[in-house]
């Protein structure tokens, strides 16, 4: 991003939520809605402004599920850890959808198609292992068929 | 005075001040609570649950790390029930913690081993769980292993709190809470000013100091090779923690005797350097003083990280601070010159190990090309206090009854003023009694300045220089100079008269007695003995000034001609230049 860009869209937010309780968070929610991330030149940027050491500013947008740091995907896989799914094998989904797009839990691919995220029970115990594609959701899923199911949303064989 | 309480612990009747932890209060009448977060140098974490007690009538289980013994509690630390949570709670945590023990580098001397082995824990009791987190070696001083992290948060406390440098902190959360720079990067990109505390404080072998103890083996054995070694101050009143000696004792005439051992040909003293660096820095202030040309205060440099932390976050400092180098630097540079030629060895072979207690030190041997003055490198490897011990017990010698011997000439013997550099205080106090001198042409009659000795954070004085009131000030921890700088700026901001002529800083709580290479567990009362002893040596000494060491005089007289002369500015001082607090 451009340095001098950068510059003024922070400016803007300090100066709208100077002084105000609980600034830096609101500040970030403004920086994740407006940039579907929250880009680390803008936080380097943040951090110099309000003098609130950059690993602060981490500890904040890693503590909610909310903030992301990189670009978002165009698909969401959201892959079930909750309990049951665990149980069943959630954890063998995740490593197989690691290795065949070469992705990392809360990273987004290198096309930038297909954005992983682990999450928490997503209600269906009775379907698990479920997994969800945007708003598409897969149930007993088996290791075998992640190959399928992605190939259903764009990933070339 | 502070209200008592009373209290029982174990049926055991007790009055302790209030406030005193329930931790605190047991060890009063010889109850050892385990803990595994809290460090005796640190507030209470309350994050591993390891040393919960019963109060009576009360069905929860208290942390007596963090709770305070109140009147009228009846105490219970130690019950079958309690031993078996105890148990859980390590169970547990071993379940998220690989097996390395036998090789890591805190094998024998772990906080979590420990504990383990003395609750008799054989067996795995829970399935392992470990997070995929790659080691860190970047910062080439400092190996991060976050996958033996427990989270007790003592590195953070030290990093944030301690030293204001924030390079670590806990990043994500729940089961993926694991201590990181900010962001994807390395530890090496982030401020870390590889201050070593983190290293210090690590109960596990998460964050240890990068071991070259093999490297000097191999230079010992190799043919080639004339090794040569200097040890620190605070090294000498340390060492010994790790061999049974009481606090502060001072080892230097046996760690002298132990490296000629070891096979080191010649056994120098960074004390010595120290001289030298007091004779330079006392000549940069004496000229800021008289001739106004560079601007006062004059700010020490001889601790790394304080040098790196300014180059990071106080670049405007710059102008003030001295350009000589710390002391192990100038040995180095001396060995591989002056040393050289008299004795007629090729530098080329001279390897210099220097032993400190300090993790800095490995990185500020390949600072800046002013590190390689004499041609070649000039501190070939530096160890911390810690590798040294384990090279003692490697040899297989028994260093406790080792007898005494002398170091050798001519970058050996020093003045009390050399080896006080250790504590805190210590650069000041010696630049103060030579540039005294310097100043006046007289000699002080009381060599020693109280008020710049002790464990408070930041000490101002004022001293009488030839009818002139020099105003000073010393900090200690990184977390400290805030508030030094933030007057020097404030003035210089308002025109105002600056308010100090000279200031010391040092990164690590106490100095180096306190340094991120010393033995573990460290706490203000070890600091307080470990510089106790520097200061008895310094007692002991007959020459007490920098300026008076006939070694020092010989030196200039022979090599540098005078302080501050090209020879001297051309091997012994360094330049500065701000750098990024992110690389990335
Ligand atoms: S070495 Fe010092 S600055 Fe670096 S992470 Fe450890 S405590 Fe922080
Ligand atoms: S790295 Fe060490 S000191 Fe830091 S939180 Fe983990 S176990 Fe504690
Ligand atoms: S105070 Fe001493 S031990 Fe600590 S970083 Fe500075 S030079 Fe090293
Ligand atoms: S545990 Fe996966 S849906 Fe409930
Ligand atoms: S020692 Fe008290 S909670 Fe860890």
């Amino acid at each position: 991003m451009e340095e001098k860009a950068v510059s003024i869209e922070i400016k803007n937010l300090v100066e709208k939520w100077k002084g105000k309780e609980g600034n830096l968070i609101m500040i970030l929610h403004e920086i994740q809605n407006h940039h579907g991330y929250v880009p680390r030149d803008i936080s380097l940027k943040l951090s110099e402004m309000l003098d609130v050491p950059l690993a602060r500013i981490y500890e904040v947008i890693t503590f909610y599920n909310y903030f992301k740091l990189s670009p978002p995907g165009k698909h969401r896989i959201s892959v079930c850890m909750g309990t049951a799914c665990y149980l069943k094998g959630a954890p063998s989904l995740i490593e197989e959808i690691k290795d065949l797009l070469d992705v990392e839990e809360g990273k987004t691919t290198k096309d930038g198609l297909f954005h992983l995220d682990v999450v928490r029970c997503l209600g269906c115990c009775g379907l698990s292992p479920v997994l969800m594609i945007d708003d598409k959701v897969y149930g007993k899923v088996k290791k075998a068929e992640i190959a399928d199911i992605l190939a259903k949303h764009g990933k070339e064989g | 005075m502070a209200k008592v309480v009373k209290a029982k612990i174990n049926g055991i009747l007790l009055r302790v001040a209030e406030g005193t932890t329930i931790l605190e209060a047991a060890r009063s009448v010889q109850i050892k609570i385990p803990t595994l977060c809290k460090h005796p140098d640190l507030p209470a974490s309350a994050a591993c649950g390891i040393c919960i007690v019963k109060a009576k009538g009360s069905n929860k289980m208290l942390r007596a790390c963090c709770t305070p013994l109140e009147e009228g509690m009846e105490i219970t630390t130690h019950d079958p029930e309690i031993v078996e949570i105890r148990r859980t709670v390590i169970e547990l945590i071993l379940s998220n913690h690989p097996n390395d023990c036998l090789k890591c580098g805190r094998n024998n001397n772990c906080e979590l081993q420990k504990l383990t082995a003395d609750f008799g824990i054989t067996e795995e009791q829970f399935p392992q769980f470990l997070r995929d987190l790659p080691k860190d070696s970047s910062t080439n001083t400092i190996v991060l292993e976050p996958q033996k992290c427990i989270l007790c948060g003592r590195c953070v406390e030290v990093c944030q709190d301690n030293q204001d440098v924030w390079a670590l902190s806990f990043i994500e959360r729940g089961i993926k809470t694991h201590i990181s720079p900010a962001g994807q990067i390395q530890l090496g990109e982030s401020p870390c000013v590889r201050c070593g505390q983190c290293s210090a404080h690590c109960p596990t072998g998460a964050i240890v100091e990068k071991d070259e103890t093999g490297k000097v083996w191999d230079a010992l054995r190799s043919e080639g090779k004339y090794c040569v070694v200097q040890i620190a101050p605070a090294v000498r009143v340390a060492i010994g923690e790790a061999f049974g000696f009481p606090m502060g004792a001072n080892l230097t005439k046996k760690l002298y005797a132990l490296l000629r051992r070891l096979g080191f040909k010649a056994v120098f003293d960074t004390s010595f350097a120290a001289d030298v660096t007091i004779m330079e820095e006392a000549s940069e202030f004496e000229e800021r003083l008289l001739s106004g040309k560079k601007p006062l205060p004059l700010i020490t440099s001889c601790c790394p990280a304080w040098v790196d932390f300014m180059e990071k976050f106080h670049p405007d400092m710059i102008e003030h601070f001295s350009s000589c180098k710390s002391p192990h630097e100038i040995l180095g540079v001396l060995s591989k010159t002056y040393y050289a030629k008299k004795n007629n060895i090729d530098p080329a072979k001279i390897f210099n190990v220097s032993i400190m207690p300090c993790t800095a030190k490995k990185y500020e041997i390949t600072r800046s090309n002013e590190m390689f003055a004499s041609g070649y490198q000039d501190v070939d490897i530096s160890l911390t206090t810690r590798e040294l011990a384990r090279m003692i017990k490697q040899a297989g010698i028994d260093f406790t009854t080792l007898p005494d011997e002398e170091c050798d000439s001519i970058l050996g013997e020093y003045a009390g003023a050399g080896v006080i550099f250790g504590a805190t205080g210590g650069v000041m106090e010696a630049a103060l009694r030579t540039a005294y001198n310097f100043i006046t042409g007289k000699e002080l009659g009381k060599v020693e300045f109280e008020n710049v000795r002790g464990l408070k954070g930041v000490k101002e004085s004022e001293v009488e220089l030839d009818g002139k009131k020099i105003k000073i000030a010393v900090a200690h921890g990184l977390g400290n100079v805030e508030y030094v700088l933030g007057k020097i700026r404030q003035a210089k901001a308002q025109g105002k008269e600056m308010p100090y002529h000279f200031v010391e800083v040092m990164a690590c709580v106490g100095g180096c007695v306190g340094g991120g290479g010393q033995p573990y567990m460290v706490t203000d009362e070890l600091r307080r003995n470990r510089a106790e002893g520097l200061y008895q040596d310094d007692n002991d000494k007959q020459i007490r000034c920098s300026h008076q060491n006939p070694y020092i005089k010989r030196l200039y007289e022979e090599f540098l001609e005078k302080p501050l002369s090209d020879k001297a500015e051309n091997l012994l001082h360094t330049h500065y230049k701000g750098r990024p607090v992110y690389r990335r």
